[in-house]
C-alpha cells in the first residue's frame, strides 16, 4: 500500500492537468498470487516467439489490478485483474527499458549530429508498444506513424538495425535510405511520415487479411493530432461498414507537435470518434492495462467482429522531435508529474514489489540492456554508408538499365 | 570545345563504386553547399532594413495584415510562429481571431481558405511543408483553381495565398525536401510563385496578396536563415508572371528559380572564371504563369539555354520551358536545350547530395552546350 500513497499525488496532478480524465492510477498492487496451468503454457508460448527473448524463466504468476477501462459501444470491457508470469514481466521490463535507453542514447547520436534530419523519440510512451505487442500475435499487421522506434523493436527489429538506419547506414534496417521515420519489417508496414497517411493503409491491410481469409489483424496506430485528418473517417468508415479486422489505436500523448490535444480536437473522447466503432480508453502509461486491454480486444476481433477503436493515454517527455525542446508549450512541472509516474519504472516497481523479481536481479537486466545499446551504437557508427546505387534502387520492381538517359552507377568525378 | 569537358570523366565503369562512394560523397556536398547571392534592392525603392528571408516574410505579412482588416492568417502552430517563425509576433499584433492555429488537417486548411476568400476575407494559408500540401491536391486542382472558371465569373477564391517552404535542406529525407511547383503549374487557374531570396520574397509576396487569383507561394526553407538582404520598408512589390535577369551575359541563358537560382550563379561564375564564357542568369519568379518573353529574347540573344530545378527531370517544369522555347527560338538555337534536374527518384535521405542538382553538373551543362555549338 506504501506504493499506492506515493504514487496518488502525481496521479492526481496530473489529471488535473489533462482535461481529458486521465485514468491514471496508482502502480497496479499485488492481489493474489497463485499459479494456473494453463496460463502459465500460455505465457510460456508466447514468450518464446517474442523476437527479443532474452531467456527469462518463471512460471510463477501474479495478480494485479488496473485502473478501470472507458467503454463506448461495449457494454463490457477487459477485466480489471490481470495475471502475468515472472518470464512475461521480466522480458516486458527489459523490452521497455531498452526502447527507453535506446531513445534516450539517440537524443545523444542526435546531437553529436551521428544521426541527422528528423528523429521522434517515443521516451515516455514505450507501455503503449510493448502492452500492445505482448497481446497480439507476430503474423497480425502493425502500421504506424513516424514516431517509429519503439514499434520497430517490438515488432522484431534489432537495436542494431535501428541505430544503423538512424545514422543513415547500409547496415540499417532499411538499407539506410528511410531515417528516423521509415522503418520496416516484416508484418510492420512503418514507418510513416505524412500524418494521417499509414490510417486508410491499415483498414485496406485488414481487408487483405479478411479476404484471404487469414486469422490476422491489423492495428492501426496513429496520433492525437492525425485523429483531425479527413482520412481517418474515411478509413473508419470503410472498417465499420467492410468489418474489417482493423484495431485502430490512438496514441494520444495529449500534442501533436506544439499544439494541445484541446487546441485541436472538438471531441476530446477519442475513443468514441470512430461513431458506429466500439471504442475503449485505456490508461497507456499503464502495460498490464494495454495488455489485458489488447488481449481482449483482440479476441474481440478475431471472433468476426469487426473493427474496435482503443485510445492509449500517454505522454512523451521530449520534444516532438529532437529539434523541439518541447517546453515552449507545456511546463516543466507537466512533464515532472508524469515522468514521477513513468511506465517503466512502474513496471519495475510492480515487479519487486510482488517480489516477482529482486532489485539485483532486475539491475543485472539493466546492465544488459545498457550492452546492448552501446554494442549498437559501435556497430552502427562502424557501417559503411550506403552504397550510391541505392539513389534508383527500389524505385520501380525492376531496375531498368538506362533512366533518362542515364546508367545505373554512372557518376562524374572531378579528376 | 571538346577539352573543356575532359575535366570531367566518367570513371564509374572503371572503378567499384564502394572505393568511390567516399570522394564522390565529399564532391558532390561540397558543391552543393549554398553560396547565397545577394540581391539589391532598387534605389528608388525608399527606406531599407537588413532582413532574412523568415524577418522578410512576417514582416511583409504585417504590412499586408495591417492594410487589409479581412486578412486572417491559419494553418498548423501559426499562432506561435509556425515551425519556422514565420508568422511570429502576427498573433500579439493583430489577435486570435485573425491570427489561429488549425487542426492537423491539409485538405482542411486548404479548402477553408477557398471559402474565406469565396465568402470576400483575404486569406493567408500556411502549409508546414510543401510536402504535406497533398492530402489538400484536390481542393487546390479541382476547387480553387476552378470555381471563376465554373461559376462563369460568378465566384472565385482570388484571396488566397497558400504558402508552403519547399527544397532541399541537407537532411530532410523522402518528406521535408520535395519541390512540387510542377503539379501545380499543370493547372490552369492558380498562380505559382518562388522567391530566391528575402527581397524578392516581399515584392512576390505583396503581389500575391494583392492579386486576385489563388496564388500559391513556395518558400526556398534552405534560405529561410542562411542569408540576408536589404529590404524596402515599403510598400514595395515585384509585378507576378516577371523573370528577372539577374546577370547579362552573351553566351548563355540560364534559368531556374529560388534556391537554384544561387547554384546556376556559381556555374555561371566558375563558367566565367575558368571558361570566360558569359551566361546570362535569369530568375523565373513566377512559375505559372511564366514570362516567356524574357527568356525568348535571352535564347535568342545567347542561342544556349539551360534550365535546372531540384525537382525530378521527368515532368518537371524545365520541360516546359524547353519545349516552349524551342518552338519560338528553333532558328537562334545554337545547342541542344539542357534540363539539370533532380533525378527521376524520390528525395534520398543520405545521398541527397548525390540527388541535387549542384553546381558541377550545371557547370557541366554549360560546358556541353557551348561544346556542342
Ligand atoms: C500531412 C502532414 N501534415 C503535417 C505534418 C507535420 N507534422 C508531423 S508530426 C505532426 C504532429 C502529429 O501529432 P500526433 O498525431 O499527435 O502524433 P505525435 O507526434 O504526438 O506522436 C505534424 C503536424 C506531417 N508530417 N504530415
Ligand atoms: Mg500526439
Amino acid at each position: 500500500m506504501s506504493v499506492l500513497t506515493r504514487f496518488l499525488p502525481a496521479a492526481n496532478t496530473l489529471l488535473r492537468l489533462c482535461t481529458m480524465s486521465f485514468t491514471r492510477r496508482p502502480t497496479p498492487f499485488l492481489r493474489k498470487r497463485f499459479h494456473t496451468s494453463s496460463l502459465v503454457t500460455q505465457a510460456k508460448a508466447s514468450i518464446q516467439e517474442h523476437p527479443h527473448y532474452s531467456g527469462y524463466t518463471g512460471d510463477e504468476t501474479v495478480s494485479f489490478t488496473t485502473p478501470r477501462y472507458d467503454l463506448y459501444r461495449f457494454e463490457e470491457g477487459p477485466s480489471t485483474d490481470v495475471v502475468i508470469s515472472r518470464a512475461e514481466f521480466l522480458q516486458i521490463y527489459d523490452d521497455m527499458l531498452t526502447i527507453r535507453t535506446m531513445e534516450e542514447r539517440c537524443a545523444m547520436l542526435y546531437m553529436d549530429r551521428k544521426i541527422r534530419g528528423f528523429c521522434h523519440l517515443y521516451s515516455g510512451q514505450e507501455a503503449g508498444c510493448v502492452g500492445l505487442e505482448s497481446s497480439i500475435r507476430r503474423d497480425d499487421s502493425v502500421i504506424t506513424a513516424y514516431r517509429a522506434h519503439g514499434w520497430s523493436y517490438t515488432r522484431g527489429i534489432s537495436v542494431k538495425g535501428i541505430i544503423a538506419e538512424l545514422c543513415g547506414r547500409a547496415t540499417g534496417c532499411t538499407k539506410g535510405k528511410g531515417g528516423s521515420m521509415h522503418m520496416y519489417a516484416k508484418n510492420f508496414y512503418g514507418g510513416n511520415g505524412i500524418v494521417g497517411a499509414q490510417i486508410p493503409i491499415g483498414a485496406g491491410i485488414a481487408f487483405a487479411h479478411m479476404y484471404n481469409k487469414e486469422d490476422r489483424i491489423c492495428v492501426t496506430l496513429y496520433g492525437d493530432g492525425a485523429a483531425n485528418q479527413g482520412q481517418l473517417f474515411e478509413a473508419m468508415n470503410m472498417a465499420s461498414l467492410w468489418n474489417l479486422p482493423c484495431l485502430f489505436v490512438c496514441e494520444n500523448n495529449k500534442y501533436g507537435m506544439g499544439t494541445s490535444v484541446e487546441r485541436a480536437s472538438a471531441n476530446l473522447d477519442f475513443y468514441t470518434r470512430g461513431d458506429t466503432i466500439p471504442g475503449i480508453r485505456v490508461d497507456g502509461l499503464d502495460v498490464l492495462a494495454v495488455r489485458e486491454a489488447t488481449k481482449w480486444i483482440a479476441e474481440y476481433m478475431r471472433a468476426g467482429n469487426g473493427p474496435v477503436l482503443m485510445e492509449l493515454n500517454t505522454y512523451r517527455y521530449r520534444g516532438h522531435s529532437m529539434t523541439d525542446p518541447g517546453t515552449t508549450y507545456r511546463s516543466k512541472e507537466e512533464i515532472q508529474k508524469v515522468r514521477e509516474i513513468d511506465c517503466v519504472r512502474m513496471v519495475k516497481e510492480s515487479i519487486i514489489n510482488s517480489n516477482l523479481a529482486t532489485e539485483s536481479e532486475l539491475k543485472q537486466i539493466d546492465k544488459k540492456v545498457k550492452k546492448v545499446i552501446q554494442e549498437a551504437v559501435e556497430f552502427s557508427l562502424a557501417s559503411p554508408e550506403p552504397n550510391l546505387n541505392e539513389v534508383y534502387t527500389h524505385v520501380y520492381s525492376t531496375l531498368p538499365y538506362t533512366v533518362r538517359g542515364r546508367e545505373p552507377g554512372e557518376e562524374y568525378v572531378v579528376s | 570545345m571538346q577539352r573543356l569537358t575532359s575535366s570531367l570523366k566518367y570513371v564509374s565503369k572503371f572503378y567499384k563504386l564502394d572505393q568511390l562512394r567516399p570522394l564522390i560523397i565529399q564532391i558532390c556536398s561540397a558543391s552543393t553547399d549554398l553560396n547565397f547571392h545577394k540581391s539589391v534592392p532598387p534605389k528608388d525603392a525608399g527606406e531599407t532594413k537588413e532582413m532574412n528571408l523568415v524577418q522578410s516574410l512576417s514582416h511583409t505579412m504585417d504590412i499586408a495584415m495591417e492594410r487589409d482588416p479581412s486578412m486572417i492568417v491559419f494553418g498548423e502552430d501559426v499562432a506561435f510562429g509556425g515551425v519556422f517563425r514565420c508568422t511570429l509576433g502576427l498573433r500579439d499584433k493583430y489577435g486570435k481571431d485573425r491570427v489561429f492555429n488549425t487542426p492537423l488537417s491539409e485538405q482542411g486548411i486548404i479548402a477553408f481558405g477557398i471559402g474565406v476568400a469565396a465568402g470576400g476575407s483575404t486569406a493567408m494559408a500556411e502549409i508546414q511543408f510543401a510536402d504535406y500540401i497533398f492530402p489538400g491536391f484536390d481542393q487546390i486542382v479541382n476547387e480553387a483553381s476552378k470555381f471563376r472558371y465554373r461559376s462563369g465569373g460568378q465566384f472565385d477564391c482570388g484571396k488566397l495565398v497558400v504558402r508552403a517552404p519547399y527544397g532541399a535542406v541537407g537532411h530532410g529525407a523522402h518528406y521535408h525536401s520535395q519541390s512540387p511547383e510542377a503539379y501545380f503549374a499543370h493547372t490552369a487557374g492558380l498562380k505559382v510563385v518562388i522567391p530566391r531570396g528575402p527581397l524578392q520574397a516581399k515584392g512576390l509576396l505583396l503581389s500575391s496578396f494583392a492579386d486576385d487569383n489563388p496564388v500559391f507561394f513556395f518558400e526556398p526553407k534552405r534560405l529561410y536563415r542562411a542569408a540576408t538582404d536589404m529590404i524596402p520598408i515599403g510598400d514595395w512589390r515585384i509585378p507576378l508572371g516577371e523573370a528577372e535577369v539577374v546577370r547579362q551575359g552573351r553566351d548563355v541563358t540560364l534559368v531556374a528559380w529560388g534556391r537554384q537560382l544561387h547554384t546556376m550563379l556559381d556555374a555561371a561564375d566558375m563558367a566565367r572564371d575558368q571558361l570566360d564564357v558569359e551566361c546570362e542568369v535569369i530568375d523565373l519568379q513566377t512559375i505559372l504563369p511564366w514570362d516567356t518573353e524574357t527568356i525568348f529574347k535571352s535564347v535568342r540573344s545567347t542561342g544556349r539555354l539551360i534550365i535546372s530545378h531540384e525537382a525530378p527531370l521527368t515532368g518537371g517544369f524545365a520541360g516546359e520551358i524547353a519545349s516552349t522555347v524551342q518552338e519560338a527560338c528553333f532558328l537562334s538555337l545554337e545547342a541542344p536545350i539542357q534540363r539539370v534536374c533532380g533525378w527521376d527518384t524520390p528525395f534520398p535521405h543520405i545521398q541527397e547530395p548525390v540527388y541535387m542538382p549542384d553546381r558541377l553538373r550545371c557547370f557541366e551543362a554549360i560546358k556541353k552546350v557551348i561544346a556542342d555549338s
